[in-house]
């Protein structure tokens, strides 16, 4: 029964690996061809912009099957740099993300939609700041092919705004919110 | 001590073989890597090689040293002069493979990246250590480099001097025959 059982479950993942002609990718944070960066309001009259320097992920991406794409992405919290490392140690701090205690922020994707002409919505649920939140992300599908140096890739760019009170983030000043901006190259596996 | 033995030992032998391939294979590699196209296939490889030849010859170098300071090495031979030259010379080349394996390290960790050792394991970067680190080490590691060769290309020719000239043992101390 047990080797009926593995058979079966083989024989399926088998079905599934050939009949799908999806690729997955690791996003290529290694050699900084991805960034997931910031951009907040400063006092109503101008942005900061910053980013996360450590991060990690993988993502599905089949261009005749793109609802079946799929993505997921850690980021180190801790890795926060704004450029200014007062700045950067204030909004670590427990006043605002926590990173000591929250030190990592997942995304993980739970649907994406193909809008047609590279236009895609990537739905999934953010954790941040100890708090899970479904999001979407406007996401637009760049390039893919050959590297010179062997591999394969594919790129994507993506923005999506984010209300601090829905991770219970506190809010300075006018603006609630903080935009992101995202980008993203793959590399196939 | 020194005159017990009339040849340097089996392991001293492969390992200053070894290195003089790896050395100026190395030599080669890093001059001709650091000028390739972002678009070359090897553009990625190469310094990937470099980088992990560098350090696996790192932990043989310091091997090395420690095994040349417990065993016995058989005495010099060649007038005062030319055994202080030749001193001279085996420091130097020691000190000039540190210099480079420090100064290559700090190529590649300023901003706190590892360095892969042929996808086998990382060495762990320690940061920006001073100002202007990649920069600064890159061009002590490039003429390190080339001093190195110099140094190395007179340490040959001395040897073929003893070897061809005051016919003595000095190259078949390390080559091992009599």
């Amino acid at each position: 029964m047990k080797k009926t059982l593995l058979a079966v479950g083989l024989a399926a993942s088998m079905i599934a690996s050939f009949g799908a002609s999806a690729a997955d990718y690791v996003i290529d944070s290694k050699g900084a061809h991805a960034s997931i960066s910031f951009k907040v309001s400063h006092l109503g009259y101008s942005f900061i912009k910053g980013r996360f320097n450590k991060f990690d992920g993988e993502f599905s991406y089949d261009p005749n099957n793109i609802n079946a794409s799929s993505v997921e992405v850690n980021v180190d919290t801790t890795s926060l740099d704004s450029n200014h490392a007062e700045r950067d140690k204030h909004i670590r701090s427990a006043d605002f993300i926590d990173a000591a205690k929250f030190s990592t922020a997942t995304f993980k994707s739970t649907k994406v939609v193909d809008k047609g002409d590279g236009k895609l919505d990537v739905m999934g649920d953010l954790t941040l700041h100890g708090h899970t939140k479904s999001i979407t992300i406007d996401a637009e599908f760049i390039g893919a092919g050959q590297d010179p140096w062997g591999g394969e890739r594919a790129g994507f760019e993506g923005s999506t705004r984010l209300e601090l009170k829905d991770f219970d983030i506190a809010v300075m000043g006018p603006a609630s919110y903080v935009d992101m901006e995202l980008h993203i190259e793959g590399v196939k596996k | 001590m020194s005159s017990e033995v009339t040849h340097y030992n089996a392991v001293t032998r492969i390992i200053h073989w070894v290195s003089a391939v790896v050395i100026i294979g190395m030599f080669a590699v890093g001059l001709w890597m650091t000028d390739l196209s972002y678009y070359s296939t090897w553009y990625k490889t190469a310094p990937h090689w470099h980088k992990s030849v560098g350090l696996l010859l790192a932990v043989v170098t310091l091997f090395r040293i420690v095994w040349k300071c417990v065993t016995v090495s058989p005495k010099m031979d060649g007038s005062p002069l030319e055994r202080l030259m030749a001193k001279t010379a085996h420091f130097f080349i020691y000190l000039d493979l540190m210099v480079l394996f420090v100064s290559g390290y700090l190529i590649s960790t300023e901003d706190g990246r590892g360095i892969d050792v042929f996808n086998w394991f990382t060495v762990p970067g320690a940061g920006a250590l001073f100002e202007g680190q990649a920069d600064l080490a890159g061009f002590v590691h490039l003429y390190a480099a080339w001093a190195l060769i110099v140094v190395a290309v007179l340490h040959a020719l001395a040897a073929f001097k003893h070897h061809f000239i005051s016919k003595d043992n000095t190259l078949r101390k390390m080559i091992g025959v009599s």
